[in-house]
């Protein structure tokens, strides 16, 4: 049998390939079934019977509530502050030549290449150096320092992509540098930019090491699942909230996805 | 007639490098003037110097009067045609050409009909709703040209406009560059490394090594009267004389420069020359010869018989051919 030319996979090979791909996604699946079974102290199998009425005992849980808005609250602060020194960072980078150019480059990565025990440990230690309380405020600190990572790397790729002399080009057409932003860099950059923010977002919105060691009372949401997990009661609650985690994150991830694979065809026809 | 760009010992240092090297310079208003030199010789960032990309280091640049030192490129009344076009990807053509007059809050009806103007006199009416990367080089070329004359600029820079293009198409733009150039009588400053191209298309030539001015002059001047063996050497591929012979000839001991054309193959009475080789041109063959310890290169039409290799022959030329050069450099 041939199709389009190309000669296909023995079956031993598909079914080999099959199973690699369920055993990664079907205890996903699973923790999506167990959302409604009705059985809630464990995860028995197969589920006794099938209800709706986690959701709304989700729904009513405050704690949840709680988590949830706290994990918002610090993905999109630090995602915002890793966007804004993201993007200067990368334009410095990618736009001039200075002394220890390649030494920033490298500190600047190595937040996401550490371990993030390594990590939330220094930044522990640094806090109570600094007498600094453990509050919102150093969960975002602690967040963005890996937030930025993913945005500087979107935006430096798309700054050398993009020909320095469009720049030049815009000032000489009569646009101040305010106006070559507006007009030139932020379009050229802008879906480097948004991929990046969602990615950073998304790594921000299920992070657990870095949160423990920077979060003084507080629980984000995926410290919550952490410790309801431990205690028996209402389980079928955590894998509630797990799906929404999953959509939360998945969605910007493929979001970002599309909008960098369109954004090289734009950026590549330039020269 | 109005001074349009003038250098004064016009100095740029990149910490070491001498890129531009106490220049003086002036162009005058509607003037068609190539800087020529090898690359790394000065001549775009002189171009970038007026452009106000660079500040010099030292000296005084002035367009048409007015000191530019702290004027930034947005408030230049230049516009440039990039190298590498630098046309906005993310905007299509009638975009890109109204780009400036955007920026200048022109609106929109008025400068998309100023930018269809633009298109049609570059020869590309129509083409505004593409995007630029969906034009040949050549018309993207076109287009930074209309982006740029729509500003209506004093001074228009162009830096190697013509380099990315192939042999045919350089040919027919530099024909209508100085078409143009003509109509418009706007100043055009244009930099290139093509001798060929600076010579046909200029009204006036300065030839850069080394940061600095070699010679300026008409085309004419550059190529029948180098004042360097630079010049002679890159403009035309003069041959140069060494002083010894030149004084045998002459009296002066100074080196001179001979145009390969000038050389003739006469039966008698000529300076005893040996071929080393030659090679077809097309038009015109190329015969190396040695003239006592001199390589000299001679042009002759391709009617003419070409010489064997190793052949011992007489070359002459007329004396007004021989041009001797002020440095004994």
């Amino acid at each position: 049998m041939r199709s389009d030319g190309k000669q296909s996979a023995p079956f031993a090979l598909k079914a080999a390939a099959g199973l690699g791909l369920a055993f990664m996604h079907l205890p996903i699946a699973l923790i999506f079934v167990y959302a409604f079974t009705t059985e809630d102290k464990s995860y028995q199998w197969p589920p006794p019977g099938f209800t709706l009425k986690w959701l709304e005992v989700t729904w009513n849980r405050p704690d949840v509530w709680d988590a949830l808005k706290l994990s918002l609250q610090v993905a999109t602060i630090s995602t915002v502050i890793a966007m804004v020194l993201g993007t200067l960072c990368a334009a410095a980078v990618s736009r001039t030549k200075f002394f220890g150019r390649e030494t920033i480059s490298l500190l600047v990565i190595l937040p996401i290449a550490l371990p993030g025990i390594i990590t939330g440990i220094a930044l522990r230690s640094a806090f109570s150096i600094a007498d600094i309380p453990f509050s919102i405020w150093t969960i975002i600190l602690g967040h963005a320092t890996f937030c930025v990572v993913v945005v500087y790397n979107n935006a430096v790729a798309r700054f050398r992509r993009t020909s320095g002399s469009l720049v030049e080009a815009s000032m000489d057409l009569g646009a101040n540098s305010f106006q070559t932003f507006r007009h030139v860099i932020l379009p050229n950059i802008g879906t480097a930019l948004l991929a990046g923010g969602m990615l950073a977002f998304a790594l921000s919105f299920d992070e657990v090491i870095v949160t423990t060691f920077t979060a003084g009372q507080q629980s984000t949401l995926p410290i919550w699942m952490l410790e309801e997990l431990v205690r028996p009661r209402q389980r079928p609650v955590t894998n509630v909230v797990a799906m929404v985690v999953v959509l939360v994150t998945v969605l910007p991830i493929l979001a970002a996805y599309y909008l960098t694979r369109d954004g090289d065809q734009v950026a590549g026809s330039g020269k | 007639m109005t001074t349009a760009v003038s250098f004064s010992r016009v100095s740029r240092h990149f910490g070491a490098v001498r890129a531009v090297d106490d220049v003086d310079l002036s162009i005058a208003e509607g003037e068609f003037f190539a800087m020529l030199g090898p690359s790394g010789s000065g001549k775009t960032t002189c171009l970038r110097l007026i452009a106000g990309f660079e500040q010099p280091t030292s000296g005084h640049i002035e367009i048409f009067g007015t000191k530019v030192e702290n004027v930034p490129p947005y408030r230049r009344n230049v516009n440039t045609v990039f190298q590498d076009y630098a046309l906005f990807p993310h905007m299509n053509i009638i975009d890109n050409v109204a780009y400036g007059l955007m920026i200048q809050g022109m609106g929109k009806a008025e400068r998309h009909k100023a930018a269809n103007e633009a298109l049609e006199l570059v020869a590309l009416p129509g083409y505004g709703d593409r995007r630029p990367g969906q034009l040949s080089g050549g018309q993207r070329q076109r287009v930074a040209l209309a982006r740029a004359l729509v500003n209506k600029p004093r001074v228009l820079l162009l830096d190697e406009p013509l380099g990315a293009l192939d042999l045919k198409l350089r040919e027919q733009m530099q024909d209508e560059l100085k078409t143009l150039q003509r109509k418009l009588g706007i100043t055009f400053v244009f930099v290139t490394h093509d001798q060929g191209e600076a010579l046909s298309m200029a009204d006036r030539v300065a030839v850069f090594n080394d940061g600095k001015i070699q010679q300026v002059g008409s085309p004419q001047d550059i190529y029948q009267r180098p004042q360097s063996r630079f010049v002679a050497d890159f403009v035309g591929s003069s041959n140069v004389l060494e002083p010894d012979f030149v004084k045998q000839l002459t009296g002066k001991a100074t080196y001179a420069s001979l145009r390969p054309e000038a050389i003739r193959f006469v039966q008698s009475d000529g300076h005893a020359a040996t071929v080393t080789g030659s090679s077809y041109l097309g038009g015109t063959t190329r015969v190396g010869l040695a003239l006592g310890d001199m390589r000299i290169n001679a042009l002759i039409a391709a009617d003419q018989v070409v010489p064997q290799n190793g052949a011992a022959v007489q070359i002459s030329w007329q004396e007004s051919e021989l041009h001797l050069m002020e440095d004994a450099q």
